[in-house]
């Protein structure tokens, strides 16, 4: 049923159709309103049966989460940012112990300094801990992307995390299609583990691997996690069948296969990329987008293949390697190398700073006329001015301060920026 | 498309207003977005909302830099944040204030407008008599559908009946359509003095 | 629980008399059919009083749930010894995820069993003192204070002694670990105002709390039994001397445990919600300082020169217990 409803309430009730039996609930913004309404939900029982656990921590959330699915639950939480490094060593235990949790993540910034809002820095500090990742576009997408996150999880035997930008896509209203409880039963059976915890057949697991059998074990973790690869679109192309839309599975396209220059991303910026396309496109550019809905496992090929033809590729990215550069970047690299294209990193969007049509425009206008330089890391968007500013004070005075007030007063003894309060 | 701006404090209902307005857009068959530009859950600090509505599919996720319409819930902030930021010559501003427009001090920039498309409503005295609480967004949604023209009022009251239970929306529903009418009136002046 | 009083002859092995008792009566231990849940082949060092606790407590929680049991166990000795991969010691369903949070997969297992309706499956999470006082303390407490529906049993030897005997909070003041070597003018670990777990436990006023030792078979499957008769948030808190790292001798183990309790060090009591409903009275007051002369990690107490004074601090501590918790038998009645 198609509704116009806030992003979080409708990732709320996706995941209630999926019939979630344990809810370890711990707040965070920007994932807070999901919580709080599958919270409701279970209390009217709409969702049932279900336990929801209010646990005491992020790192508590994930470990009952754990327990619960150890136990032959089918689990669930949602966390964002700090939340997330908070369990980071759950996280290795969940996918180590090849357990098919979900889990939303409401992508926010990563402190110090402490941020609320949207960039990618959370889940992409994680992308190397074994779960499968999948990036969000739209409510819509996200939605249809925790459907297929259950049912991935549990043929893997491997846990999901759907990120999906915090506030930009968790606090937008808009149209999303609901899908009903019996088409969701249809496309998602129940929880079936491949080991579980009953004392009718007991086993023990979590035992410690030592050096003669670590390196195969791994391996092995690998070599799952890269079937997703084949999976996905598996899934994607049942879902379509199911519920008569497409879904983004591995990498989507738009307007590529003929484009000269190619804007890579992840996320909810696509929508904006692709006004930008659609608008260059009708001034005679050949601009396309690629946007990368699984980055792990990393579809290599994939990208190679939607990639292939440009002359220029434009990442954008919400995070960023610190004292390296960009991690989209390095990874898209990774798929064109041997090819003659020249790759632009740009880092965007960080502590939630909007991507705009004007800037985005603005990006490949300099590609194009070659003011910008590829291979080198470009920050979009990023004030100069302040930034020498502060450079020349900290080389004045080792002493003067935190970067940030001396920033934040600069700003302030400029005009009031346009939505209240600084920039 | 048509883009909206609403700026107020936190707990005027600013974020809800935007929601109503994307809600009522909806029913009209319309595609909608809307979205808060907010920080911390805190009451007083400045709080932006955008709705934008079109009969295509919406794939924009900025801000709105250029509004066809601007809502100002709170005139305290009028000389704090830059409010009129984007406001074009063919914008609509509507602003809740029991005042008039001179004594807000901002003549000058009411000058760069269309008279027309320029009304002060006293939202949150409509909001006071019909709710009983100061929360002036229902006021203000429905002069903005007189005002603009751009959603019916009938749209509107029902995304407030379709947010709020009973009694509750019976109020929001009174003070939009009281605030709605109070606009056609002005509205119908400006006409007729131009 | 009737309880038949028996004079017990102390044969030098401290025997327990259960010839003595009815059948019915005898320890779980005694009994041909228990579960043995800790089987035989595990790792542990001789002599280790984890082990026994652990053996003991969990063939009771398996006798008084049937058998329907499973298990969440912190990192740490425990998990460690019973587990050297490929081969496992544990004779029920067993889950060790990571070191800090073994009461919430605890609370995830028993959210699990409640939403699939399995009320005849029981929970137990189980760790050592640092798994439970301190790294998984959050933990602990949010599963206290949700009231989950899981016994929760702590093996205390005073250190974090999987990693080479490291202080924890459990430590007790003057004792030496590798990190709290009586090098300078502190004569060992630090005397703080320590960090009662039980009292911790027992100000979440849970339904039940209790502490025991391995010296008393009998009181410890009691309570772990007394434990399983109520639903919500348990916890037994059980000292397990650890001759490697208290530097005492490993046949000495059960003594030493009993010595602990009789100089009212480690109070043995049970409480329900809140409230101290039971103690186990000290029959043969003893001196702190017979009880530390057992132990390497205090020998630096008796050494050039000794430290009479940092002993009677310690004497002091254990008066205050006897005095807090009437542990002296006339008192008790």
């Amino acid at each position: 049923m198609r509704s116009q409803l806030e992003g979080s309430l409708a990732v709320a009730k996706a995941v209630a159709l999926c019939r979630p039996e344990v809810i370890s609930a711990y707040p965070i913004s920007p994932q807070t309103h999901i919580v709080e309404a599958l919270s409701d939900l279970v209390r009217t029982g709409e969702l049932a049966p279900c336990e929801y656990l209010m646990v005491e921590s992020e790192f508590g959330a994930m470990s009952a989460a754990i327990g619960a699915s150890a136990a032959g639950a089918r689990a669930y939480t949602a966390t964002a940012s700090q939340g997330l490094l908070y369990m980071a060593e759950a996280l290795y235990n969940a996918s180590g112990l090849g357990l098919p949790i979900v889990m939303t993540v409401a992508n926010r910034a990563i402190g110090a300094p402490i941020n609320i809002w949207n960039d990618h820095s959370d889940a992409m500090s994680q992308r190397d801990c074994g779960w499968i990742q999948l990036y969000a576009e739209s409510n819509q997408h996200a939605v249809d992307l925790h459907v297929q996150a259950f049912r991935l999880a549990e043929e893997l035997s491997l846990p999901v995390m759907v990120c999906m930008d915090g506030f930009v896509l968790t606090h937008a209203i808009e149209p999303v299609e609901l899908p009903t409880q019996e088409q969701v039963d249809a496309f998602l059976p129940p929880f079936d583990p491949r080991q579980v915890l009953d004392p009718d057949d007991p086993v023990t697991i979590g035992a410690m691997v030592g050096p003669e059998a670590f390196a195969e074990v791994k391996y092995l973790m690998h070599a799952k996690q890269m079937q997703a690869l084949d999976l996905i679109p598996d899934i994607s192309g049942s879902f379509s069948q199911a519920f008569g839309r497409t879904s983004s599975g591995l990498v989507r396209t738009y307007r590529s296969a003929d484009a000269d220059t190619i804007v890579v991303a992840l996320g909810s910026v696509l929508g904006t990329i692709e006004e930008v396309v659609d608008e260059l496109r009708g001034e005679g550019e050949r601009v396309g987008a690629v946007g990368i809905t699984c980055f792990r496992p990393y579809p290599l090929e994939e990208i190679r293949a939607a990639l292939r033809g440009a002359r220029r590729v434009i990442v954008l990215e919400k995070a960023f390697a610190v004292g390296l550069g960009g991690i989209v970047g390095q990874n898209v690299r990774l798929a064109l190398s041997g090819h003659a294209v020249s790759v632009y990193d740009t880092v965007a969007g960080l502590g939630g700073r909007p991507i705009t049509r004007r800037t985005l425009r603005t990006l490949i206008a300099d590609v194009l006329e070659e003011r910008l330089e590829p291979d080198r890391l470009a920050f979009l968007d990023l004030d100069w001015k302040l930034v020498e500013r502060e450079l020349q004070r900290v080389s004045a005075d080792p002493r003067s301060g935190p970067h940030a007030e001396n920033i934040l007063r600069d700003i302030g003894s400029v005009a009031a920026s346009a939505h209240g309060g600084a920039r | 498309m048509f883009q909206v701006r609403i700026h107020g404090r936190g707990g005027q209902g600013v974020v809800t207003a935007a929601e109503l307005l994307s809600v009522a857009a909806f029913l009209e068959d319309k595609h909608s977005q809307a979205f808060p530009m907010f920080g911390s859950e805190r009451t007083g600090a400045p709080v932006v909302a955008f709705c934008r509505f079109s009969d295509q599919p919406i794939r924009l996720r900025e801000p709105i830099v250029d509004p066809d319409a601007l809502i100002v819930q709170d005139p305290t902030l009028l000389h704090q944040v830059d409010l009129f930021a984007g406001v074009g010559p063919e914008s609509y501003l509507l602003l809740n204030t029991s005042r008039s427009l001179d004594e807000l001090g901002i003549g000058e920039f009411l000058g760069t407008l269309r008279a027309d498309r320029v009304l002060a409503v006293p939202a949150t005295e409509f909001a006071r008599e019909h709710v009983g609480k100061p929360l002036p967004n229902a006021a203000l949604l429905g002069a903005f559908s007189a005002l603009t023209q751009a959603l019916s009022l009938d749209s509107v009251t029902a995304a407030i009946r379709d947010r709020f239970p009973g009694r509750i929306a019976d109020g929001n529903v009174a003070a939009a359509q009281a605030a709605h009418d109070f606009a056609v009136v002005r509205r119908d002046e400006v006409i007729v003095h131009a | 629980m009737s309880a038949e009083k028996l004079k017990l002859y102390q044969v030098g092995t401290f025997a327990v008399g259960n010839r003595l008792l009815d059948p019915e009566q005898r320890t779980v231990q005694a009994r041909m059919e228990r579960s043995n849940t800790l089987t035989s082949g595990h790792r542990a060092c001789r002599g280790c009083g984890e082990a026994l606790g652990a053996r003991y407590a969990l063939d009771a929680a398996m006798r008084a749930t049937d058998g329907r049991l499973i298990a969440a166990n912190a990192t740490g000795c425990l998990e460690v010894f019973s587990t050297p991969y490929p081969e496992s010691s544990w004779q029920l369903p067993w889950l060790h995820s990571l070191f800090g949070n073994a009461p919430a997969i605890a609370s995830g297992i028993a959210a699990a069993l409640k939403v699939k309706g399995r009320n005849d499956v029981r929970v137990i999470g189980q760790g050592g003192d640092g798994g439970t006082l301190d790294i998984g303390f959050a933990c602990l407490s949010g599963m206290f204070e949700r009231n989950d529906d899981v016994l929760y049993v702590c093996y205390d030897n005073e250190a974090y002694m999987n990693t080479g005997v490291q202080r924890s909070s459990a430590t007790p003041p003057a004792a030496r670990t590798a990190n709290t070597k009586p090098l300078g003018d502190e004569p060992g670990n630090v005397f703080g105002q320590g960090k009662s777990a039980p009292l911790i436990a027992m100000a979440h006023e849970i339904p039940y709390v209790a502490t025991a030792t391995v010296a008393d078979l009998h009181d410890l499957e009691d309570k772990i039994e007394r434990a399983m008769e109520f639903h919500g948030a348990r916890y037994v808190h059980i000292l397990v001397p650890c001759p490697l790292g208290w530097g005492s001798e490993a046949s000495e183990t059960i003594k030493i445990a009993r010595l602990a309790q009789e100089t009212g060090l480690f109070p043995v009591f049970e409480a329900e919600a809140g409230e101290v409903v039971a103690v186990s009275p000290i029959r043969q007051r003893v001196s702190v300082e017979e009880y530390l002369r057992t132990q390497r990690r205090f020998a630096h107490l008796f050494g050039d020169p000794p430290r009479a004074d940092v002993i009677a601090q310690l004497q002091s501590r254990a008066d205050r217990n006897i005095r807090r918790f009437g542990l002296l038998a006339e008192e008790a009645a």
